[in-house]
């Protein structure tokens, strides 16, 4: 018999086995909240790690992919040495285009600090030239001895001490969304542990029953089992849609690289969340079988 | 069937049962009887498993228990028909359910099975009550539905613990029929019973072989039976 139909009649149940553990209310809608919570709290989880993700991705691209050089020179050797720096980065091999920031640019980027009328040109401000790598990139210690030659006011600025860290940091978001994913799994399964536990304990006398007329464990830690793993897959779906429904209504700004406006999910991304319920059947499923054949090897 | 070879049991440190030496043969009808506390429940209870002795052996259909695993187990309790004096069943289904609850862990209820059931259901006279819920039966009507529910498998053998404890004369009279209809049809009956008019009354109707235990032992019973 394949994995498929196995799991079909597992599905399926035997509606004769189910009855014979009683239903247990209280410690049925214990197990389906509890599982519907974690799965709520795991499609968030999911979320940061991916928005994580893509944003360490954006990072590392778009910094991996441009430099800058900051000349610093008194305003009347500015321009000369503007144009030595960009004529130095045209021959340059590796370097795709290069250009200096306009005064405009320049004020817009220090608008956020100093307010929107800063007299650029009044000011001893450094002026910056980006500069966007091919894919090869270039030799930045060669560039740098030369612009030490060309342009002495010149340094260069490949991003790798920004870089780093950013792309760290994000890179460590997104593990600590996978571990608490794999934290929430865990704490389903211990749940999930004690809960089949408890109602082992309390179905001491069905269990007694069912042996004394041949039930054999498998049969009895399947009607536990089943009835567990159905509970944690309702209530798995029925969280993770929560779930996907408040990430979906989360406020969104037009600014990409914002982290908290981008905690969400992203085209086939949206996939991802289907499988929280999947791993809380499955995690269910092993962990009341382990409890249940524990608990049965205890009773004679 | 089931054999016990200088069996032992106890409890702590003190045996309940020593040197116990019995064969259930196929067709025979055994009563074992003596005081309350003498080791009974406890001889029948090794009888099935439900007990592995601490000493000795017994075999159940050719197996030694102790070394039998429990799934070994389940499938022997297929063949064991075992009727308690306190009638355990699942309260939450009807008696019908309950009665059907070894086909249904078999997973042999097939249209015939349902139909053998239906006919046993008649047979021990629970027809009218086989949609109610085990609490709402009597005493008498509990022993009857353990005792369908102990044969509904066809075993080999049925183990009765005091199945007359909780019922009138009349009522213990007709079960006593019941079992010997059974061993009539070729199966192996042992009944546990301080009841002697009880065995009196069965030795009227089958040649049966009437046990004795005391002092952790057990004897062929004398002719004062």
């Amino acid at each position: 018999m394949n994995v498929v139909s196995r799991f079909l009649r597992f599905v399926q149940g035997d509606s004769q086995a189910d009855r014979v553990v009683p239903p247990t209310g209280y410690s049925a809608r214990l197990t389906v909240f509890t599982a519907g919570a974690m799965a709520f709290l795991a499609v968030f989880a999911m979320a940061l790690s991916l928005a994580a993700d893509r944003l360490a991705d954006r990072w590392s691209d778009a910094l991996a992919r441009t430099s800058t050089i900051r000349i610093s020179a008194p305003l009347a050797e500015l321009e000369a040495q503007t144009w030595a720096v960009l004529t130095v980065l045209e021959q340059t091999s590796g370097v795709d285009s290069a250009r200096a920031l306009t005064d405009d640019e320049q004020r817009a980027l220090l608008e956020p600090w100093f307010g929107p009328d800063l007299p650029v040109a009044d000011l001893p401000i450094p002026r910056l030239v980006e500069v966007v790598e091919t894919a090869e990139g270039y030799d930045a210690e060669g560039l740098r001895q030369r612009l030490a030659a060309e342009a002495p006011g010149a340094v260069l600025d490949d991003h790798t001490r920004w870089r780093r860290p950013l792309v760290e940091a994000a890179n460590g978001l997104r593990l600590l969304g996978w571990v608490a994913i794999a934290l929430i799994l865990a704490s389903t399964a211990a749940m999930i542990t004690l809960a089949a536990g408890s109602a082992l304990a309390a179905n001491q006398g069905v269990i007694k029953v069912l042996r004394l007329v041949g039930a054999r464990d498998n049969y009895i830690a399947r009607a536990f089992v089943r009835r567990f793993t159905l509970r944690a897959l309702s209530g798995a779906a029925a969280g993770t849609v929560a779930g996907m429904i408040a990430v979906a209504l989360l406020p969104r700004a037009g600014d990409e690289q914002a982290f908290l406006t981008g905690l969400g999910f992203s085209g086939l991304h949206w996939l991802w969340p289907l499988t929280v319920p999947v791993l809380a059947a499955v995690t269910a499923f092993w962990a009341t079988r382990i409890a249940a054949f524990r608990t049965l090897g205890g009773l004679r | 069937m089931i054999e016990l070879e200088d069996a032992a049991y106890g409890y702590g440190t003190e045996p309940l049962l020593s040197e116990i030496g019995l064969r259930l043969a196929p067709g025979s009808f055994h009563f074992l009887t003596g005081p309350s506390g003498a080791g009974k429940t406890t001889f029948l209870r090794l009888c099935y498993a439900d007990l592995l002795p601490t000493g000795g052996s017994v075999r159940l259909f050719e197996q030694e228990a102790k070394a039998m695993s429990r799934d070994d187990i389940a499938k022997a309790r297929q063949r064991i028909g075992v009727v308690h004096q306190d009638c355990q069943f699942l309260d939450h289904l009807p008696v019908a359910e309950n009665i059907a609850l070894p086909l249904t862990v078999s997973g042999r209820k097939t249209g015939q099975e349902a139909a053998n059931l239906e006919e046993l259901i008649g047979w021990v006279g629970l027809r009218a009550r086989a949609d109610a819920l085990p609490p709402e039966l009597s005493g008498g009507e509990r022993q009857r539905a353990a005792l369908a529910r102990a044969v509904i498998m066809d075993p080999d053998v049925i183990l009765a613990d005091e199945p007359t404890g909780n019922v009138d004369w009349e009522m213990s009279l007709r079960l006593l029929t019941l079992l010997v209809e059974l061993n009539k049809m070729g199966k192996t009956v042992l009944i546990a019973t301080h009841d002697l008019a009880l065995i009196r009354a069965a030795k009227a109707q089958v040649s049966a072989r009437v046990l004795r235990i005391g002092g952790g032992r057990i004897h062929l019973a004398g002719a004062d039976l």
